[in-house]
Parts: C-alpha cells; sequence; structure tokens
C-alpha cells in the first residue's frame, strides 16, 4: 500500500508534498507521528481522517514549518522544506484559529494580510491586491461583512474570513484543518461543494483534515490509501480537469457561490 | 492657580516632548497590548529606573544609561520567554523586582541621596534639558518610521504568530524589535510620567481605542488621539495646579477609559 501511493503519479505530476519517514514528539517524547512516508502529488484531493489526539494538527503543522520533524524530510514542490520560499503558493488555515477575540480587526483587513508576508516587505498593496480582497471575500459570500469586527461574528463568519485568507493568493496547495467546524449544515454543503469544484475544475491540491466521514467518503470513497498509526489518509485524484472559463480562482468561484447561493 | 506657566520656555518644552510622547506611547503601544505583552512596560521601566540612578551616581548621562539596562532588560526577557514559555510571566516579575531593587539600593547608597527620587518615580514637568528633547526627538522618529514602513509585517505578526511565520516573516525578529522600541520609549517617556506610570501611559489610551476602534487602523489613531487628550490635558492641569504630572495624565486616561466604555455601552444599547 505504501509502496503504491508513493510510486503513484512520479511519471506525470510533480510531487506537492513529500513526507519522508517523518517522525515527530512533543517534549514529553510520547511519539505523535513515526516513520510516516506519504506522498501528496499535483491534483491530489487528501482527506486526513484520525481520532482526537492522532497527530492530524501536528503533521499539518509540520507540512507548513511551524514545527520540524524530530527526523526525517519533508519536501514541499519538490525542495526541501528548509529552502522553500514560495509560501504564497500555499494557503494554511489551522484548526480554530487561536485568535484574540478582541482584536480590533475588520474582516477586511484580516483577509488582506494573507497577502503580507516576506515577499511583500516594504512593498504597497497594489490596486489590483485589493480588488482580489474584494474577490475573495465574494467568494466566501462574506463581502457585507467586509468592515465588520472580527470578534463580533459568529464562529462560522469567521472561519469564512480565514478561508478567504488563504484564497486570496491564488494558492496551487490548500492544507485545511478541520476548516468547516462551527458552520452550519447547509453552508457546510455549499462550502464541499465550491472546494470539489477547485479541485476538480482549478487545478488546486487540498489537504483536509475532518471528522465529517461522510461527507468525505462520499467525495474520496472509503479506501484509505495509506494508514499510519491512528492517521488515515484518503485520496481521490482528478487526473483530466473538467473545463472552467475563468483561470482566475476567486472569479470563477463567485459565479460558481451564486448559483449555490451561499447564505450568510 | 498659575496661568503664567505657559509663559515659562521649561513648560514649553515639556508641553512639546508631552507631544511626542503622546504619539510614540500608544503606537508602540497597540502592539505590546494586542500581544498581550502589558506586563513588559512595567518591567523595563523599573529596570530603566536602575540605570538612570547609576547613570547619576558614576556621572554618566542617565538617560543614556537607562536605555542600555532597558535594552539589556528586554533581550533577557525575550530569551527568557523563549527558553522558559510557561515561565514567561515569572521571569518577568522577577526581572521587574530586580530592576527595582537594584535601583533601591542605588538611590539610598552615598551619592545617590543627590538623587532627586521623586522625580523619577512620579516624573516631573522641570527635569528636561535639551539632550533629553533630542534624544525624545530621534525615538519619535524611529517608532514612527518603523511602524510606517513594517505596518503590514507588524499587523500580520501581532494577528497571528503562526501565519506570518508560515508567510515567511521572522516572529522572532519583530518580536525582538517591538521589544528594543519598547525599551527605548519607556526610557524616554520615564522623565516626565515617572517609572511607576509609565506602562499605564502605554497601555490605557490603547485600552479606551480597543473599546471604540472601527478597525486596526481606526484602533490607531484613536489610541493617539486619547493619548494626546490625556497628555496635554493632564501636562497643563499639572503645571497650573502643580501636581504631579505622570499621575495627572494617568488619571485623565483613566477617565477616558471610563467615559469610552460608557460611549460604547449606549451605542450597543
Ligand atoms: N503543543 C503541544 N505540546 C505537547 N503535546 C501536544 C501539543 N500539541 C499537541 N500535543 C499532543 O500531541 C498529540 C497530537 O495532537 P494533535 O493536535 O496533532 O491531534 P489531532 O489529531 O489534531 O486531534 P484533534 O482531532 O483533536 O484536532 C495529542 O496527544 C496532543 O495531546
Ligand atoms: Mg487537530
Ligand atoms: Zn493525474
Ligand atoms: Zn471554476
Amino acid at each position: 500500500m505504501n509502496e503504491l501511493n508513493n510510486n503513484r503519479f512520479d511519471h506525470c505530476h510533480e510531487c506537492i508534498i513529500s513526507i519522508e519517514d517523518v517522525s515527530f514528539y512533543y517534549e514529553n517524547k510520547t511519539p505523535v507521528i513515526q516513520n510516516l512516508n506519504f506522498k501528496i502529488f499535483e491534483r491530489d484531493f487528501v482527506g486526513l481522517i484520525g481520532s482526537n489526539g492522532a497527530g492530524k494538527s501536528t503533521l499539518l503543522k509540520m507540512l507548513v514549518g511551524l514545527i520540524k520533524p524530530v527526523s526525517g524530510n519533508i519536501r514541499l514542490f519538490d525542495q526541501p522544506i528548509s529552502e522553500f520560499r514560495d509560501w504564497d503558493r500555499i494557503g494554511y488555515v489551522p484548526q480554530k484559529n487561536a485568535m484574540n477575540p478582541f482584536f480590533p480587526a475588520t474582516v477586511k483587513e484580516i483577509v488582506l494580510s494573507g497577502l503580507y508576508g516576506k515577499k511583500k516587505m516594504f512593498k504597497r498593496l497594489t490596486k489590483r491586491e485589493l480588488e482580489k480582497c474584494d474577490d475573495s471575500l465574494q467568494a466566501l459570500g462574506i463581502e457585507k461583512l467586509a468592515h465588520r469586527r472580527i470578534g463580533n461574528l459568529s464562529g462560522g463568519q469567521q472561519q469564512r474570513a480565514f478561508l478567504a485568507r488563504a484564497l486570496i493568493n491564488n494558492p496551487d496547495l490548500l492544507i485545511l484543518d478541520e476548516p468547516m467546524v462551527g458552520i452550519d449544515a447547509e453552508t457546510q454543503e455549499s462550502f464541499f461543494h465550491m472546494i470539489q469544484h477547485m479541485h476538480k475544475q482549478h487545478n488546486i491540491t487540498f489537504l483536509m483534515v475532518s471528522h465529517d466521514v461522510d461527507m468525505m467518503y462520499s467525495y474520496l470513497g472509503h479506501e484509505a490509501i495509506h494508514t499510519s498509526g491512528k492517521l488515515k489518509f484518503y485520496v481521490k485524484h482528478s487526473h483530466d480537469l473538467e473545463d472552467c472559463v475563468e483561470t482566475d480562482l476567486t472569479h470563477s468561484l463567485k459565479g460558481f457561490i451564486k448559483g449555490e447561493a451561499l447564505k450568510i | 492657580m498659575d496661568l503664567d506657566i505657559f509663559l515659562f520656555p521649561f513648560f514649553q518644552k515639556t508641553l512639546f516632548v508631552g507631544f511626542l510622547i503622546g504619539i510614540v506611547a500608544p503606537l508602540i503601544g497597540v502592539f505590546i497590548v494586542l500581544r498581550r505583552l502589558s506586563m513588559i512596560g512595567d518591567a523595563l521601566s523599573h529596570v530603566s529606573i536602575a540605570g538612570v540612578a547609576l547613570g547619576f551616581i558614576i556621572e554618566v548621562y542617565p538617560l543614556a544609561l537607562g536605555i542600555v539596562f532597558a535594552l539589556i532588560a528586554s533581550f533577557a526577557i525575550e530569551k527568557l520567554r523563549k527558553a522558559y514559555p510557561s515561565y514567561a510571566e515569572l521571569s518577568i516579575a522577577i526581572i521587574m523586582s530586580g530592576g527595582i531593587a537594584f535601583a533601591s539600593v542605588l538611590f539610598t547608597s552615598g551619592k545617590g541621596f543627590n538623587i532627586n527620587v521623586q522625580d523619577y518615580l512620579f516624573g516631573s514637568i522641570v527635569a528636561l534639558n535639551t539632550a533629553d528633547i533630542w534624544i525624545v526627538f530621534a525615538v519619535t522618529l524611529i517608532v514612527i518610521t518603523f511602524v510606517v514602513i513594517s505596518y503590514k509585517e507588524l499587523f500580520l505578526v501581532t494577528l497571528d504568530e503562526d501565519a506570518a511565520s508560515v508567510s515567511g516573516l521572522s516572529t522572532r525578529l519583530y518580536n525582538i524589535l517591538i521589544t528594543t522600541l519598547t525599551a527605548l520609549v519607556i526610557s524616554v517617556v520615564i522623565k516626565i510620567v515617572g517609572a511607576l506610570l509609565v506602562s499605564a501611559l502605554i497601555t490605557i489610551p490603547v485600552a479606551c481605542s480597543l473599546v471604540v476602534g472601527k478597525s486596526f487602523r481606526h484602533t490607531m489613531w484613536m489610541a493617539i488621539i486619547f493619548s494626546e487628550i490625556a497628555m496635554m490635558g493632564g501636562l497643563i492641569i499639572a503645571g497650573i495646579w502643580n501636581f504631579a504630572p505622570g499621575g495627572t495624565v494617568v488619571l485623565l486616561s483613566i477617565a477616558l477609559l471610563m467615559l469610552s466604555f460608557l460611549f460604547s455601552r449606549k451605542k450597543s444599547l
């Protein structure tokens, strides 16, 4: 199974994430992740399922460089993670944002902050980038909340703001840690449709943690492609993209979401 | 009541310096408060005062030595916070009491008796000399430039450290920059408001603005406005009635804080 996964598309797709013999433990030394090998290729949708404390969030934090593996290597877009610089290619939404609820920022300020980073240091935002912010807000149906303070919004609305922030760079890879927690059932459904659309029609690779097994099974099938400890990986690969006229992610989503009537 | 005070050049100097401090204290304060580092202001000021005392005794420009002490303390705090994350508050408390302990020994030893301790604990509006004014001016320029140039990065680091490091920013570097600038600001503010009340000047106007701020940018502007009202009002009142300036400014800003709570209550009802 292991071998199978790791050699799946070596011939035709870029390897987006390569986890090579990675182990990790926190200070108390109880192993959280042990000798994990897994590859995620372009156009994969990887669902990561596992019980509480299985190490899902830990793995995701390692993949975005917040913590370092104790042993083993991680490669992103075919570069060792220590040399990787194109962080704007990755959109990351951490599990329940541990943000200070009194932080005085507006939704718009938070979404724009997705553009900030090393590459934008000392540079002003362009008009194009400001437009992209509006597009991201519209994509998630929260344009009316743009000027509200984040702390005054419901949990689901806040979660959308963080998703909009992850989308603003038009990332090639989205890493989502339980993105639908606190979002009502109806919105979850259209959100999942939106994600599927991004996957099937926009060449976006996904790594998503979710406890919503039914929704994951329905898209990814019941067969885990790889198991390691309590972590289970489910994969759907869309080799041939269906046509979508728009190339810009947020633009096309706007039209899509309108049809899906994503309500606030 | 003594309105002639406005005619004295020393008081005009004090108002000018107060105006500059009124800008930088909340400007750096926004980041200190939102990163939950309010205690750092207190710790740095208590250490800085030891430097000032030492400066008097060994006859080195006291403000400069105060700045050096505050900078060393800010690095020590950063190191301790990193090394023992779960004891961050404890280490800050220890540095703070260490500073004031050292200062008290210096103040009461030999030459130390000549220092007007009260001025340094509670502030004074007559204590400024030309060098002080230039230093405050320089610190103001540095802080404003830093915040204007790094606004985006400061925002992200303050909002979400994880997101900041994922996008390639060194949160460590910004932590150090913020505490260093805080040390600078605090050392220069001590002269006017006194070591005991410095951190109030950095935090209370920010607390006011957090209540009324509509966005991050708006919050920053409001913090400066609140701070200037308290600073100018407080210095003038203190000058006219001969009160301790630090206490007057801080009391006024607490009054503003209550008003802003009342105001926001009314709005939300
Ligand atoms: N900062 C930390 N320090 C020490 N141990 C930690 C830390 N974070 C997580 N752990 C431990 O590591 C293990 C894995 O945690 P992790 O957050 O990765 O689980 P998870 O699979 O995301 O669970 P959940 O479904 O609850 O989100 C748990 O046993 C947890 O207690
Ligand atoms: Mg988790
Ligand atoms: Zn393929
Ligand atoms: Zn599309």
